[in-house]
């Protein structure tokens, strides 16, 4: 165990403090004991930065389970750290900013940090780990985080529904993953991502790549909430507003960007990756910002919002993985761009997104609600939180100077190119992606407008709100402060991040990309002159504008009423109809009537027989070696089958007792016949006590009912009877000619040789018995002295006031 | 109305010694001819539950005073330890052993553990076979 082994676990073992503290220490804030720790590891990661900015990578192994190949190794490179960096960073933010967003005395805080540091450790787990077995526990951790973390409020209904739905469709993404992980392993016998990459060629050849591939990219759809798989982000905006700005903007919903990142060394570069990541992106990000745009509640746009970015960022991945196919040459930069945008994104959208949720936490705390329709004119009451909301915004909607105006023009930029890609038919259907870009860019201009302009201009009315509304306390507003000044100082000089964290995390993305001892060299500038991308964000900026101003001839249209994602009543009539079906298939299997049960299982024994009996052509029938039978035989055969025809048409339960009674004395006679007198005695013995107990508890039995069938049920039963009878007598036949014809030996000559010799008897049965079999004789005694234990239980000891036990 | 069972009393005491000498030579005769512990129990079971057929369930407790369910206990606890013997010596569970002895009277015999075996077979079978009957006949 290393140091870094233990920061990626240091989490956990606070989270098993957390609880004393909060018992003992209740002077003080159970955040405050939290803070440092984050704030300790960002530090800590920062260390790192040199060794990964020199190209070079960390790496540390402790064995797990040596044995299956899953050891937990943590893997520091370019984009491990800058996901590490994020997640410590901004959880440090975060845990400050709830210490003053969450109540001491109100709320169960133990709970809270609890949940939050095992998110926190979970995605340090995520982003470091190179294995990916422990990569897929450190994943479901994070799921469940998450929807502990949704349900803090648990005795709303609203919670549970949203933590149940982001687990649902977390974990069945989750469990897709672990499949393609799986088949990853089958491909190249190791769990270990950076053993995979050496092996991609394996891969790519394999039939097996196209699996993999879908179900690792299901895992990582669902957990970055891509379209179809988003609508479970916006139900997840249940959760505390710290929650919310950590895990449904920063953190979590970016583990499926990490994991796309991570893997586009094995997958990227073929047609398949490259469509479905840039598709699903796209209509992702256009989807997400039309749906925003009807959002009436801050938290909701932020969650679509949420939605489109991460879709924005997934399609800039699917395009630079592009770059792959067409290796190191003259224009790599021209496909890389779009990694590059990526990943700048990435880290912009964090801090920009964080500091919007934080700030619409401080209105819905201040104010009491997050209604944009009640919202209205808190600029001057709220100057700080305006201010946060003006910065986060504007980068957002892509205006200069912030850094978001700098990733939304690489974002142009690398689906401008996208049309001039060699390959994939880009030349005719590349031109899509400008097109969706700039629409969906129209729309996310359109809702950053409402949302800031709706909550902080006009006039204030002091009648919507319940509270007296004022500036947040100063505690709440330096995190988002905090991250507001780092949109600006990331916009003002982005290079800070290009030559730090940008190029080895680019590095790491595409690996082998790049000809030995070069380096990507990243350079963002403001002013590219007057290019496309540049008309394209005046184009953005002015039909935004104009729908805004116009935003009340549309605003009544119903598509812009209706709040909830259409593809939410697909998940709620599926889950519906789940229930429903098997609801329905239940009570259809389970009448809770035996002969039902018995009919099931006979079926189900009859198609296997029959179906062995064709599969392997079983059936034989081979008559040389039966015996001779003589004239009595024939006699007692046919008062035996006689006997049995007559049972089913019996209808006096006296009648049918004695009638048992001579079906078993019948049989007495065949072990006669058959020369077994032990046999024959020992039946005659066993059917003379059966019959005095049938007539025993015969007093105590009601009259047999002449039960009414249908005729189909009886046909039925008939059918089944018969097939059984058929089945087991050709089964005896095929038994009999395969024994003769296989040559199998009957052992029972070892019996007659020596059972004189060695267990000194002559009544070889009983030899056999108690000799040489005893222990089946010991235990059958065992289960009649069982079985009379249970009578006596029965009838003695009956249970009274009481169904069953 | 009274009734007078004697012609099924007389019968059954004496039906009842034969029947039970009967199981008797069917348990020993049942290592060289049909026979044994299982059919021997049951024999006797059944000799016993002629004399609680035409005697009341009572009187027979009386004369026979044994708690059927201590016999069955017994019965296992015979063959399970006649099955351990063996082990004390090496060889595997369950191993049996004869010999042939000049004894007084029988002239030579052959002895063989498999007849405590037996033995505790046939006590757990007359237990079980009674216990159940019993035990339903008399829950009325």
């Amino acid at each position: 165990m290393t140091l870094l082994h233990w920061a990626v676990l240091s989490p956990f073992l606070l989270a098993i403090l957390i609880p004393f503290l909060y018992r003992y220490a209740r002077a003080v804030h159970t955040g405050w004991f939290v803070m440092i720790l984050p704030a300790v590891l960002f530090i800590y990661f920062l260390t790192f930065l040199p060794v990964t900015s020199g190209g070079s990578v960390v790496e540390q192994t402790v064995p797990w389970v040596p044995s299956l190949g899953i050891n937990f190794t943590v893997y520091v490179d370019g984009l491990s750290l800058l996901f590490a960096l994020l997640i410590s960073g901004i959880g440090a933010l975060v845990v400050l900013y709830s210490i003053f967003y969450l109540s001491k005395k109100t709320e169960r805080l133990n709970n809270f940090y609890v949940y939050l540091l095992m998110f926190m450790g979970a995605m340090f787990g995520v982003v470091l780990s190179d294995n990916l077995i422990v990569l897929y526990v450190f994943w479901e951790l994070t799921s469940l985080a998450s929807a502990l973390l949704i349900s803090y409020w648990y005795h709303r209904e609203k919670s549970t529904y949203g933590a149940q739905k982001s687990m649902l469709i977390t974990v069945f993404g989750g469990f897709a993953m672990l499949g393609g992980f799986i088949l990853l392993y089958v491909m190249t016998g190791t769990f270990s991502i950076r053993g995979i990459i050496e092996q991609v060629d394996v891969v790519a050849a394999s039939p097996l790549f196209l699996p993999a591939m879908l179900l690792v990219l299901l895992g990582a759809f669902t957990k970055s909430a891509q379209f179809p798989f988003h609508i479970w982000l916006p139900d997840a905006m249940e959760a505390p507003t710290p929650v919310s700005a950590y895990l449904h903007s920063a953190t979590m919903v970016k583990a499926g960007i990490y994991l796309v990142a991570r893997l586009t060394p094995v997958f990227g570069g073929s047609a398949e990756w490259f469509w479905i990541l840039s598709s699903f992106g796209i209509v992702t990000l256009v989807w997400g910002s039309i749906s925003a745009v009807r959002q009436k509640d801050l938290k909701g746009i932020l969650a679509f919002s949420t939605v489109s970015q991460l879709g924005l960022i997934m399609t800039l991945l699917g395009l630079g993985s592009a770059s792959l196919a067409f290796g190191f040459g003259e224009d790599t930069m021209l496909y890389s761009a779009a990694t590059l945008a990526a990943i700048f994104h990435l880290i912009n959208h964090a801090t920009f997104k964080g500091s919007l949720f934080m700030a619409a936490g401080i209105v819905d705390h201040e104010t009491g609600t997050r209604d944009i329709r009640k919202l209205g004119g808190l600029m001057s009451i709220m100057p700080i939180t305006f201010t946060v909301s003006l910065i986060g915004t504007a980068a957002m909607a892509g205006l200069p100077p912030f850094n978001g105006f700098l990733s939304k023009e690489m974002f142009f930029t690398g689906v401008l190119n996208a049309m001039s890609f060699e390959g994939f038919n880009m030349q005719t259907l590349g031109l899509l992606f400008p097109v969706f870009a700039w629409i969906a860019s129209v729309f996310t201009f359109l809702y950053c407008l409402i949302m800031f302009f709706k909550t902080f201009t006009g006039d204030f009315k002091p009648e919507n709100y319940d509270k007296h509304v004022h500036e947040a306390p100063a505690g709440m507003l330096i995190s988002p402060v905090v991250l507001a000044s780092l949109v600006i100082i990331f916009g003002l000089f982005p290079n800070l991040l290009a030559y730090s964290v940008i190029e080895p995390a680019m590095a790491s993305i595409l690996p082998n990309l790049l000809a030995e001892g070069e380096t990507f060299y990243v350079n963002i500038y403001h002013w590219h002159g007057f290019n496309t991308e540049l008309f394209m964000t005046l184009g953005v900026v002015a039909f935004g504008s104009l729908l805004y101003v116009n935003m009340n001839k549309w605003s009544a249209m119903k598509v812009y009423m209706k709040e909830r994602d259409p593809l939410n009543g697909l998940y709620d009539n599926s889950l519906d109809w789940l229930i429903v079906g098997s609801q329905g298939v239940t009570r259809v299997q389970m009448t809770g009537l035996l002969r039902d049960y018995f009919a099931y299982m006979l079926a189900f024994m009859m198609l296997l027989f029959i179906y062995s009996f064709m599969r392997y052509d079983a059936f034989a029938i081979d008559l040389e070696n039966v015996a001779p039978i003589s004239w009595y035989m024939w006699i007692l055969t046919g008062i035996f089958i006689a006997t049995t025809v007559v049972i089913p048409f019996i209808n006096k339960r006296i009648t049918a007792i004695i009638v048992v009674g001579v079906i078993g004395f019948l049989l007495a006679l065949f072990f006669v016949i058959f020369r077994a007198p032990d046999l024959a005695l020992t039946q005659l013995l066993v059917e003379t006590v059966m019959v005095v107990l049938f007539l025993l508890v015969f007093y105590h039995l009601p009259e047999l009912r002449k039960e009414s069938f249908k005729p189909a049920f009886k046909v039925t039963n008939a059918i089944i009877a018969v097939t059984v009878g058929t089945v087991v007598t050709l089964i005896a036949f095929s038994a009999h000619a395969m024994r003769h014809q296989n040559g199998f030996e009957a052992i029972s000559q070892f019996f007659i040789d020596n059972s004189y010799e060695l267990a000194g008897g002559l009544n070889m049965v009983n030899v056999i018995l108690v000799d040489f079999r005893g222990l089946d004789t010991l235990l059958e005694v065992l289960v009649l002295a069982v079985a009379a234990l249970g009578v006596i239980t029965m009838i003695k000891l009956k249970m009274t006031g009481r169904e069953d036990v | 109305m009274k009734t007078n069972n004697v012609m099924l009393h007389t019968v059954t005491k004496i039906a009842a010694f034969i029947i039970l000498t009967f199981s008797v030579f069917l348990f020993f005769a049942g290592h060289n001819n049909p026979g044994g512990g299982f059919i021997g129990g049951l024999m006797t079971a059944s000799a016993l539950l002629l004399l609680y057929v035409s005697y009341d369930i009572k009187s027979i407790r009386k004369a026979i005073p044994f708690n059927y369910v201590h016999i069955i206990a017994a019965g296992m606890l015979i063959a399970i330890v006649t099955g351990i013997v063996g082990m004390f010596i090496g060889d595997p569970f369950l191993t049996q052993y004869f010999d042939y002895f000049d004894l007084p009277i029988l002239g030579e015999t052959e002895l063989t553990t498999a007849l405590p075996f037996d033995l505790g077979i046939y006590m757990v079978v007359v237990g079980i076979a009674l216990v159940i009957i019993l035990t339903i006949g008399e829950d009325t």
